[in-house]
């Protein structure tokens, strides 16, 4: 019996480690802000020439603004989104006992405006879901990602990492064999980043607009030749989820900027 | 289109479909290497050199540095391939563009001629398909094979 406790130890150590080796090291976690020159780090920083406010502002005009058969605005429900609204995108996406899955916060904003103020839905990546979601992502900007241990989320979150690592498209690469295993390398002229999902929705000057996280793991699974997931896919919520789980505690940036 | 590129530097591989067709030819791999061309003739070295630089359809210069135009959008998830000539010889070029994944099945370098296995979600563009003939192939093998230096 002696000692047997203490191999059991070791090997689930052991196992641990291997579980983590890939996933990278939280001293070496970096936003893609940091992996950015200078000049586009000062345009993220300073609100006045950060191209994703004009978005926010937007998105604070639609939160006050009186809408659909119930005639009633976002603020109407949730006052002032400076306190209703601080912390709430870093801890999205979040379960929804009624749907019986994770919601992402463009899903639940969504859900508000067609069922609390009764109007018309607002399709993914519309300026006005964009610049709502920009907004209130806005009210946590600063705050560390707070992914909630919620026990119904689990399943999804695992779900999401393995598809993180599941190798897709023509070309056969995982998330993970750019983002874990070669991140500041270059592919072609683009540093590749870690992928986290600190600053969204965000301005991106290849897109010269505001786009959503799904919009850019849509982009990167269309790279590597892979039929990328629909708008609102339940697996690009998963992965979402993960994505958030590695990025737990680094600073929420909406609207960041990026290359 | 552009907004559907991965990032600058992948923009438009979505939206060129392989050109090729064919079902893969057999070859034999004899040690690191697939000594006899897969056309049965030489390819074409100059062809080659402009195919290297077509970075949406053979993608090398994402992830490879090399003598060719624009260095700053050369990728560095690969080796530079100056003088890989000088290196390996055209039988283990041949085999390391055909299926790298026979060296190191944990290569990143995709295989460019073997199709990919069941369950990869390829967009329909590019399903049942090699990312390049075996015409292609060879060319670029005549080309890397000239880089000595
Ligand atoms: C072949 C390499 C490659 C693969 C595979 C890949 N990506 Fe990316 N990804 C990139 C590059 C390069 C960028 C940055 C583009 C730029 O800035 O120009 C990027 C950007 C991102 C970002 C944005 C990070 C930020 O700072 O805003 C996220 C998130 C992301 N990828 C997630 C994923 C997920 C999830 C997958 C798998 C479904 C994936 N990527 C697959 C290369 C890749
Ligand atoms: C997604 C990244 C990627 C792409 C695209 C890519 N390679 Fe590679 N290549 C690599 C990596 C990484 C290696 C190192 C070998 C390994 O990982 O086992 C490599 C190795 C090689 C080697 C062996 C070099 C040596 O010095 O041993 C050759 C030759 C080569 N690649 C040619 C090509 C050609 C030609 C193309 C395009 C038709 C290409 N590669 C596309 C990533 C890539």
């Amino acid at each position: 019996m002696r000692g047997r406790p203490w191999a059991l130890l070791l090997l689930a150590a052991v196992l641990a480690a291997a579980a983590a080796a890939a996933d990278i090291p939280e001293a070496d976690r970096r936003s893609g802000y940091e992996l950015m020159s200078p000049e586009l780090r000062a345009m993220q920083d300073d609100e006045l020439s950060n191209p994703g406010m004009f978005s926010v502002l937007d998105g604070e005009r639609l939160w006050q603004e009186p809408g659909g058969a119930a005639g009633t605005a976002c603020a109407g429900c949730h006052g002032d989104a400076e306190e209703s609204m601080r912390g709430v995108a870093a801890r999205y996406p979040a379960f929804d006992a009624a749907l019986g899955r994770p919601i992402d916060l463009a899903g639940r904003i969504s859900q508000c405006r067609t069922e609390r103020q009764e109007a018309e839905p607002l399709p993914r990546e519309s300026e006005a879901l964009l610049a709502l979601s920009a907004f209130v992502a806005h009210q946590s900007r600063g705050l560390p990602i707070d992914p909630p241990d919620d026990p119904r989320l689990q399943p999804f979150r695992a779900r999401g990492a393995e598809l993180y690592q599941t190798p897709i498209g023509q070309l056969d690469l995982a998330c993970a064999s750019c983002h874990d295993d070669n991140w500041g390398r270059r592919l072609g002229g683009s540093t590749i980043p870690q992928a986290h999902p600190t600053g969204y929705p965000l301005y991106r000057l290849e897109w010269q607009a505001l786009g959503s996280l799904q919009r850019r793991l849509r982009n990167c699974m269309i790279g590597v030749r892979a039929t990328p997931f629909d708008f609102g896919a339940p697996e690009l919520i998963e992965l979402e989820l993960h994505l958030m789980a590695r990025a737990a505690g680094m600073a929420m940036e909406t609207p960041a900027i990026r290359p | 289109m552009k907004v559907l590129g991965l990032g600058a530097a992948m923009i438009g591989l979505a939206v060129i479909p392989a050109s090729v067709q064919e079902a893969p030819v057999p070859f034999r791999i004899v040690g690191d290497a697939i000594p006899a061309s897969l056309t049965g003739s030489p390819g074409d070295p100059a062809r080659g050199a402009v195919l290297i630089g077509e970075r949406h359809k053979s993608l090398c210069v994402l992830c490879h540095a090399g003598p060719w135009p624009d260095p700053h959008l050369q990728g560095t998830l690969g080796p530079d391939l100056s003088g890989v000539g000088a290196r390996l010889d055209a039988g283990q070029i041949r085999l390391r563009i055909v299926d790298p994944k026979h060296l190191d099945p944990a290569t990143i370098m995709p295989a460019y001629y073997r199709l990919p296995e069941p369950g990869r979600n390829v967009a329909e563009a590019f399903a049942g398909r090699t990312i390049l003939s075996a015409a292609e192939i060879e060319d670029l093998v005549a080309h890397l094979a000239s880089l000595k230096d």
